[in-house]
């Protein structure tokens, strides 16, 4: 319930929200778990294996217990801590893990079987029959136990990415945090500031102690708006600093629109920030450690610090009969606000006979501790044991503290380990873990809030000594509660049953003890065997106490039991956040032809080849199957003249009195020789003497060529020039440009494609002033272009190119010529018919194994000139006669079918791996010859031309006997292309 | 004889204005590749001969609108608006790109943070300050980025990407302005 005149939310601003469908009201500022608490409720989940009832335990966002679901229908969210989830108008949240519902979780029976399900009850339990572990029991566990799950549906929300730079990078905007931002800032430094909570300052907002002669929580209002009102700041709130990377760079995440009913039009709801920082300063605080004692888990039992953020941040009691327990100083500040605020303080138990506990208006139990507690989904009363026994006590709220842990986490992201303090029970940093990082604060062992501020100061004035900067001579520190923190170490009450300490993951005290007494007495193997520390919280209020108690059961002490390795993120992050913007058309660039829009509109179904998308065919009314489309598109090229935009090919502009050097010595035949105005086919290796790439190569100039590449590897060999320009042959003059995306080519191939080009064309052209393989400038229409004669069809071809802003122009007008010549346009189905049936190669034999001995062009690889690769593809065993070696492949039978992938084996030999002499690598059906053929490496197959062998596809089913041809199918002597 | 049309880049996806961040198609006219062949001193004295700018240095760029040069990478830069001088041709290779990128401005006190969203660059402007230019990445592509002014930048990607740049950068622009 609320209590009058505490709390910095605003309450002249209602805000109503649903919690498993009932309607609940609190006020702007709230947090799910600080309404739900202000209206009474207590219960807020189950927990993940005995679906015990849960309540809040912390108020941050390190809670183990309250997770919920927001929203609904596909953009549902689940597993929202409700400490950190902020309510607005219309938010729609529900509980998870429970069913029929939280009130009544049939699947709470777990916790009667809980003595068969203790640590390492799976790898006991599950062991046999072994198939069951998959087909069963994993299946039963993972429903039972779990967290919430996602809609199943696509993700509608968007997110998004983005990065920042500064000088300084300050995490966590408490009292230290807060002043070394200003020092810095005061100093010139360019300065982010991230905290995740919506209202900065820390646990200033959730204290009652005065700063200056302010309230905290105004003090550090009135900070921030300094901050806030300076340039070289900036300020992020809801801003999760999830991870410390290499070179001072950090992930954050930022809840944009968590706290909003905005959805859509683009607004992102969360954004992951990278943000690089030259150096950065962790203030992060320090979190909160329970009190492992029998049943500590019912809801109404919190964190002491949590009670205390709820009554002075909220303004809300958790309940009306509290007690404290703690063992240590601080936890005496939540009785005494409590009591000042007129909440009926039961008891404070101090587990320390010794502690000092001045002013007390309550009941205070010294060398005290509590052993018990009662009641079922609400705390009812806790058993106290004193040294003249035990006793009961009415409560329906207990506020713990077994003192607080440093939040090193970040500290340990580059593998560094924190170190042990005696004095206040802790792991703190170990200096120099993060490069170019200082702590300050709590987080480094600080507690008194005088401290912390001078603190901040202190690691900002580090900060801008490492920058270069000159700090503010002086900085005014406020009057602020400066009393030391004692504290005696009290891990866990001895007693029998369960005591609590990974909340969410359902792990006890005993689970620790048994894992050491199975010998898993290693931390890391402790972790895994227990699951302590393992769920979504990531152990957050629980690994100390774990440790702790592993080190006495062990009879080690903690620094020589050490701790777990942190990792990132420090709070849950969605892969959305992470792969923001990357959905749908934002998954990879879509690289368009200028013929793109036209292909669309002819209805041809694109296919990408790299990140381009390329026509497959183009559909004709009537036409029903793929097939069709591609014959009447072959038959063009055949019988009249076919239009295919090739612009996809990779197309390097090579210039420099070098240049035919370096064409000699990547390619394996000579272009030195090559005449100004002729192309020239080549082919190049890697340095293991595979191929690499083939394509044409044209001489524009003494000193400028143009060499094509394939669409697929024209990367591969823009970077492969590159390397041999820069790193092997430094001294070469000779400059590579790319220059694919400057010209629009087009292919036009068949025995009309003279007469089109000639129709536009300014000058036309002949056999004799452009026989096969030249090349030149060309004029159309007064635009420069590009002729040449090449053919990856064997017809009579060219490849005509233009400025690529006429390129759609060029196309359409290519193609309303060849429509007129009773031909048109072909797609990437039909070229491929038409190089398979002339034996050209593609990726699809060059792939990466294919030596030029294997695809018999070896004697391509000049004598005359050394090559990259020369030397390696030399080497016995690729120039072996056995090895598989291109062939053409056709049906015995005219119908018998050919497919791609399928293995090749000698006609008698049963159709097993060990047997297996080869394989199909490319396949079509040939208009022209009416039959299926196929090109393919078979063992020393050139030696086997008319040979009938079999081909067996395991995978689809297909057996057919083929016979071994020359890979050239038609006009072997290349009589067409020459015409 | 044949009549061709010309069809710029970005033609129907431009220009755009969401929040107060504008981006607009650029026809900056010609782009040259210049890579210079033995000393680049050479160049530079006969780029500012031809075209009254010297050859930049890294990251940085020459001249002024209508004539400008920018550094392209490793050895190259891309001088843009003019036809290149014939005397050019005697110090570098000399290679026409004029068509091969897609040119935009990105315009806006917002532009700064629409590009936060894209570009992994310290764009703060006292780091990257107008004249500055980066090859860089956009998303997932390849680009060129330069400052022009304090608010207004030029983005340049391949030709071929002009829809996913459009795309990708609406995505961002919306996000930003629906932050302000």
């Amino acid at each position: 319930m609320r209590v009058a005149g505490k709390g910095v939310i605003d309450r002249s601003k209602a805000v109503s929200f649903s919690f498993d469908g009932r309607r609940y009201s609190g006020f702007a500022g709230d947090t799910v778990a600080s309404a739900l608490l202000a209206n009474g409720v207590s219960l807020m989940g189950r927990s993940f294996k005995y679906h015990r009832p849960r309540g809040v335990l912390s108020a941050g966002s390190e809670e183990p217990n309250a997770l919920i679901t927001t929203g609904t229908g596909a953009g549902q969210e689940p597993n929202v801590r409700a400490t950190v989830q902020e309510i607005y108008e219309g938010l729609v949240t529900r509980s998870q893990n429970a069913w029929p519902s939280l009130d009544f979780d049939v699947m709470a029976v777990n916790d009667l079987a809980a003595p068969f399900l203790g640590a390492g009850f799976y790898y006991k339990t599950f062991m046999w029959p072994k198939r069951f572990w998959e087909a069963v029991y994993e299946p039963v566990i993972r429903k039972a136990a779990g967290l919430g799950a996602l809609s199943g549906q696509n993700n509608p929300d968007t997110y998004e990415r983005a990065y920042a730079f500064c000088d300084l990078l300050v995490i966590g905007a408490g009292p230290a945090g807060l002043m070394a931002a200003l020092t810095a800032a005061r100093a010139g430094a360019d300065v982010i500031l991230a905290d995740e909570d919506s209202l900065m300052g820390g646990r200033l907002n959730a204290e009652s102690g005065a700063v200056g002669h302010q309230s905290g929580a105004v003090w550090a209002a009135g900070i921030v708006a300094q901050l806030s009102a300076m340039d070289n700041v900036r300020l992020m709130s809801r801003t999760t600093v999830t991870g410390a990377y290499d070179g001072g760079m950090y992930g954050a995440l930022e809840r944009v629109n968590q706290h909003t009913g905005i959805r859509g039009a683009g607004a992102p709801l969360e954004a992951f920030w990278r943000i690089s920082a030259r150096h950065s300063i962790l203030a992060a605080g320090a979190l909160e450690r329970p009190i492992a004692f029998r049943n500590n888990d019912r809801p109404g039992i919190m964190t002491a610090g949590a009670v205390r953020a709820y009554l002075n941040r909220w303004g809300v009691a958790p309940g009306k009969r509290v007690a404290v327990f703690g063992n240590n100083d601080d936890a005496h500040r939540t009785a005494r606000d409590l009591a000042a605020a007129g909440v009926h303080v039961v008891a404070l138990i101090d587990s320390r006979p010794d502690a000092v506990i001045e002013g007390a208006t309550f009941p205070v139990f010294k060398g005290a501790q509590v052993c018990n507690s009662g009641g079922r989904k609400a705390l009812e009363s806790i058993t106290i044991r004193t040294d003249s026994g035990e006793e009961a006590l009415q409560v329906d709220c207990l506020a713990m503290s077994g003192g607080w842990n440093p939040t090193v986490h970040l500290t340990c992201h580059m593998n560094g380990r924190p170190s042990w303090r005696e004095d206040i029970q802790a792991f703190v940093p170990t200096p120099g873990s993060i490069p170019d990082m200082t702590v300050a604060g709590a987080c480094n062992g600080v507690f008194s809030t005088r401290a912390c501020l001078s603190d901040g100061v202190e690691a900002a004035r580090t900060a801008l000594g490492a920058l270069g900067r000159k700090a503010p001579a002086e900085m005014a520190l406020p009057e602020a509660e400066d009393t030391p923190y004692a504290l005696s170490p009290l891990w866990a009450v001895a007693g029998a049953g369960r005591a609590w300490l990974d909340f969410q993951n359902d792990v006890s005290v005993k689970d620790i003890k048994q894992a050491a007494a199975e010998n898993f007495s290693s931390v890391e193997h402790m972790k895994r065997y227990t699951t302590q520390g393992m769920a979504t919280d990531q152990g957050k209020n629980s690994n100390v106490a774990a440790l702790a108690i592993l080190a006495d059961a062990t009879g080690r002490g903690i620094p020589q039991t050490g701790t777990t390795t942190f990792r990132p993120p420090y709070a849950p992050v969605a892969i959305a956040a992470m792969g923001a913007g990357a959905q749908g058309h934002g998954f990879a660039p879509e690289r368009h032809t200028t013929s793109h829009k036209r292909s669309v509109a002819m209805g041809a179904p694109m296919i990408e080849a790299g990140l381009w998308y390329r026509p497959s065919y183009f559909p004709k009314a009537g036409e029903t199957t793929w097939q069709q489309s591609c014959d009447r598109e072959v038959g063009y090229v055949r019988k009249a003249v076919g239009i295919c935009d090739v612009s996809t090919l990779g197309k390097i502009d090579i210039q420099g009195p070098d240049a035919a050097r370096l064409l000699d010595f990547v390619y394996t035949n000579m272009f030195s020789t090559l005449p100004v105005g002729r192309v020239r086919y080549g082919v190049m290796l890697r340095e293991d003497g595979t191929v690499m790439d083939d394509g044409t190569t044209a001489r524009l100039g003494a000193e400028h060529f143009v060499m094509t590449t394939t669409t697929a590897a024209a990367g591969n060999v823009m970077r492969h020039l590159e390397f041999v320009c820069q790193a092997l042959h430094p001294e070469w003059e000779v400059s590579c440009t790319s220059v694919t995306e400057q010209w629009a080519q087009f292919a036009v191939a068949g025995p009309m494609a003279r007469a089109l080009l000639n129709g536009m064309l300014d000058k036309p052209i002949d056999n004799e002033s452009w026989p096969f393989m030249a090349c030149g400038d060309v004029q159309l229409g007064g635009v420069a272009g590009r002729l040449f004669r090449i053919s990856f069809s064997g017809e009579h071809a060219y490849e005509i190119a233009v400025p690529s802003r006429y390129g759609a122009a060029a196309f359409d007008a290519l193609l309303g010529r060849a429509e007129q010549m009773g031909g048109g346009a072909y797609g990437m189905e039909a070229l491929n018919v038409l190089r398979i049936e002339k034996g050209f190669i593609t990726h699809a034999e060059i792939e990466g194994r294919a030596t030029a001995f294997d695809i018999g062009m070896a004697r391509m690889i000049s004598a005359k000139k050394d090559c990259i690769g020369k030397t390696m593809a030399a080497r016995p065993g690729l120039v072996d006669a056995l090895r598989p070696q291109l062939v053409g492949l056709k049906p015995v039978e005219p119908g018998g079918r050919l497919t791609a992938g399928a293995h090749l084996f000698e006609r008698e030999a049963p159709a097993i791996r060990e047997n297996s002499k080869g394989h199909v690598s490319s396949v079509c059906y040939s208009p022209e010859l009416g039959m299926m053929i196929g090109l393919g490496f078979f063992a020393a197959g050139p030696a086997r031309h008319a040979e009938v062998i079999r081909l067996v596809d395991h995978l689809r089913k297909v057996e057919t006997e083929v016979e071994i041809c020359h890979p050239v199918f038609l006009d072997p002597q290349g009589e067409r292309a020459r015409g | 004889m044949v009549e061709l049309k010309q069809t710029s880049p970005c033609a129907g996806l431009l220009p755009v204005t969401l929040g107060d961040v504008t981006m607009s198609e650029l026809t900056p006219g010609q782009m040259t590749c210049l890579t210079a062949f033995g000393d680049p001193a050479d160049l530079s004295a006969a780029l500012e001969r031809a075209h009254g700018m010297a050859l930049p240095g890294p990251n940085r760029s020459s001249g002024k609108q209508g004539a400008r040069c920018i550094w392209f990478g490793r050895g190259d830069v891309l001088l843009i608006g003019p036809a290149p001088d014939a005397a050019l041709g005697a110090h570098a290779a000399v290679v026409d790109l004029s068509d091969a990128w897609a040119t935009v401005s990105l315009k806006g006190a917002g532009a700064v943070d629409v590009l936060a969203r894209l570009v992994p660059l310290d764009l703060r402007e006292g780091h990257f300050k107008r004249g500055h230019t980066a090859r860089s990445q956009v998303m997932h592509m390849q680009a060129s980025v330069t400052r022009l002014a304090s608010d207004e930048f030029m983005i340049m990607v391949f030709r071929s990407m002009a829809g996913t740049l459009v795309h990708d950068m609406k995505q961002a622009m919306a996000a930003v302005a629906s932050r302000r």
